[in-house]
């Protein structure tokens, strides 16, 4: 289904929180007023130009921003097409974009004064970030993990907890993304005087996924002018993986009204999106709009709106929403949303590895194996970046696993 | 053509109950659990054992406000392949014997927004639901469902909390119909113990500004507490307890035994007895 053409893709939400039909505010009443009050101190916070300079501050000396932009260049030689770009948000503090957003957050919940973080998180990537932030800012923080994820994530969890993060490993469910997300909202309306709720991807209730996009669109306004830097133009094509969506809608954001720049966002194929066993997180592909974790979005569901396990080798993109901004960009057609398969990841994990001494984190291993696909079908003028969200070194034991190496 | 009045048997009944000298008893069981057709008997016994209103849960894999004793009732449901038709269905034969006690339905938006708003009013309103509780809309989205359940002829009964300041009271109360159900912790159901010092004055706090039934939930459990409550509210609300119930009477498979009925039945008629013990309120 595709809607009309707005004149800009850029101007969402709506003081609503609408992306179209998109997004919104599906919460409990107990936590609407502080939904309410954490809007109001975001756009103070965007109009104070002590808040800027505090974090772009801390994005420089503590995070190491800007993140290169770099050419492949055995990896373009190889695929033999399209010049490849990696922008490298792996090398963050922290090993993830993840960073760019807890510490903007962060700095609002101190101005909210608030004494307790908690958090979701999948991969463990944006459980670090937070917990290092709370570290930094000297914070209680609790993170809510999927008990599959603490197992298949260890070193992740064993980082958090030398943060000084309680980690607290939920079982309901899938043990995974949204079942640690649905726990993480249960401590939330119980703690809703003292505590922040640092979300970790564009998805939630208004304002979140705006607050989060606006965070991590530092990829994307760095990239415009590292690639104006170095080919002196903009790119032809951008690639991101697509998990809640926080990384992708960075990069993609600064670039939406720039016509001549087709964008893929990349999603988990899992064991492959035909049949109905639902072994992948392909909701845009593969899911229609329902409403969940307090906005409206493409999500996987079955015949009676109850929602699936999805099921992907990447902790991060194991999740069966996606942000809701995506699903409007899904939906006026600006961005392409394709699967990727478990193997094919793999795949790309290993040869980038192998050929640019790269070990990039499973949820970026999706966005290359799509430019694997995608730059040998380009003119060699050609130029896609891809955003390196996140390092490998939390995923060896899974590939290890996948690979038959006992670690 | 007219909508009837939005939950007019709700407001029949508080009305009885109230000329009654006396404060309502409000059920909440999870449809489906254990299984249909033992669901559609429990909601059948609750009248009879003293119940005033019965809310029925609609089951949902996600269900973000609910403690573990609710959430585990859902999944139970699930389990057994409860569907928002079945549920419905529960209703339709329970009203083929009962006409007057009120029916809630309670859940998430999901499992309606899938079945479809509209076929969700028109079928709920046609098998005799009275009211609906959904709690992740809150009234800044009253016009996904709310605005389209009254003209239906079905309330939208809404939560107050903790957090509903005096200045949003109104605002949460704007359209709400059938009675006001007040949470009376921040947190999710069944978690933390009430606080019934605190309960007289929020009710007080509410009444202020609306003319509609306020009933009181979260952390209600025994009879006590229910005779507690009714002193303060025009209603009680017990929902952790039943499920509870449901769930201690179930065989080692996880499926209902003879006693599980009557194991919803007897508390119930504990609570109603507690509730019925209240110093008589002015009628």
């Amino acid at each position: 289904m595709t809607i009309a053409q707005p004149n800009t893709f850029r101007a969402g939400p709506d003081e609503r929180g609408h992306f179209g039909i998109f997004g919104g505010r599906f919460v409990a009443e107990t936590l609407m007023p502080l939904i309410l009050s954490l809007e109001e101190a975001y756009r103070a916070a965007q109009k104070d130009p002590e808040f800027e300079r505090e974090l772009d501050s801390l994005s420089k000396h503590y995070a190491g921003r800007p993140s290169p932009l770099y050419l492949a260049e055995r990896l373009t030689e190889h695929l033999g097409g399209a010049k490849v770009y990696f922008k490298r948000d792996e090398l963050n503090h922290t090993g993830s974009h993840k960073i760019n957003n807890t510490l903007g957050q962060i700095l609002l919940a101190r101005r909210m004064g608030k004494t307790r973080i908690i958090a979701e998180t999948g991969a463990g990537q944006h459980g670090v970030a937070t917990a290092t932030v709370c570290a930094r800012f000297g914070l209680p923080c609790v993170v809510y993990m999927g008990a599959t994820d603490v197992e298949r994530q260890k070193p992740n969890v064993f980082r958090m907890k030398l943060l000084g993060a309680e980690v607290v490993p939920v079982t309901a469910g899938a043990g995974t993304l949204k079942d640690a997300m649905n726990e993480a909202l249960r401590d939330w309306v119980t703690n809703v005087e003292s505590t922040y709720y640092l979300i970790g991807t564009a998805a939630g209730p208004h304002p979140y996924p705006e607050m989060v996009r606006d965070f991590q669109s530092v990829i994307g306004n760095e990239v415009r002018e590292q690639v104006q830097a170095a080919e002196g133009r903009l790119p032809d094509a951008l690639v991101a993986a697509v998990g809640g969506g926080s990384n992708a809608i960075g990069l993609f954001h600064p670039f939406l009204d720039d016509k001549d720049v087709r964008i893929w966002g990349v999603e988990a194929g899992g064991h492959g999106i035909e049949g109905d066993m639902h072994e992948h997180c392909a909701s845009l592909t593969a899911g229609r709009p329902g409403v969940l974790h307090g906005n409206r979005t493409y999500l996987l569901q079955d015949d009676d709106g109850q929602i699936l396990e999805g099921h992907s080798i990447s902790a991060g993109l194991d999740y069966p929403g996606v942000g809701p901004e995506h699903s409007y960009l899904r939906e006026t057609g600006r961005v392409t949303y394709v699967p990727i398969t478990d193997d094919e990841a793999m795949e790309a994990f290993q040869l980038c590895t192998r050929l640019e001494g790269i070990i990039p984190a499973l949820e970026p291993a999706h966005a290359l194996a799509q430019v694997m696909k995608l730059a040998p079908e380009m003119p060699e003028d050609e130029i896609i970046v891809m955003n390196m969200c996140g390092r490998g070194d939390k995923d060896v034991f899974t590939v290890g696993k996948m690979m038959g190496w006992d670690l | 053509m007219t909508a009837p009045e939005p939950g007019a048997r709700i407001a029949r009944r508080f009305q009885a109950v109230k000329d009654e000298g006396r404060a309502a008893l409000v059920t909440f069981v999870m449809a489906g659990d254990p299984d249909a057709e033992t669901s559609l008997q429990i909601v059948k016994a609750l009248p009879k054992a003293g119940a005033d209103v019965i809310e029925i849960g609609m089951p949902f894999t996600d269900p973000m406000a609910d403690g573990p004793a609710i959430q585990a009732a859902g999944l139970r449901a699930l389990k057994a392949h409860q569907t928002m038709v079945r549920t419905l269905e529960i209703v339709e034969r329970f009203r083929e014997e009962d006409r007057e006690t009120p029916i809630v339905l309670m859940g998430y938006y999901n499992p309606i927004y899938s079945y479809g708003n509209e076929r969700f009013l028109s079928d709920a309103a046609a098998v005799g639901v009275d009211g609906l509780i959904v709690v992740d809309l809150p009234p800044e989205a009253d016009d996904e469902l709310c605005l389209p359940a009254l003209d239906a002829g079905i309330a939208f009964i809404r939560l107050a909390t903790p957090t509903t300041d005096d200045e949003r009271l109104p605002h949460v109360l704007r359209n709400s119909a059938g009675f006001v159900y007040y949470v009376s912790v921040a947190g999710v159901t069944g978690s933390k113990a009430l606080d019934t010092d605190r309960v007289a004055a929020s009710v007080a706090r509410i009444k202020a500004k609306t003319d509609l039934p306020v009933a009181v939930g979260f952390g209600v459990r025994t009879p006590e507490q229910a005779k507690t409550v009714a002193e303060a509210a025009d209603g009680v609300v017990v929902g952790t307890a039943l499920v509870e119930a449901v769930r201690t009477s179930l065989d080692g498979e996880g499926r209902a035994t003879d006693g599980t009925v009557s194991a919803v039945g007897d508390l119930v008629g504990a609570l109603a007895a507690g509730v019925r013990d209240a110093a008589r309120q002015p009628a």
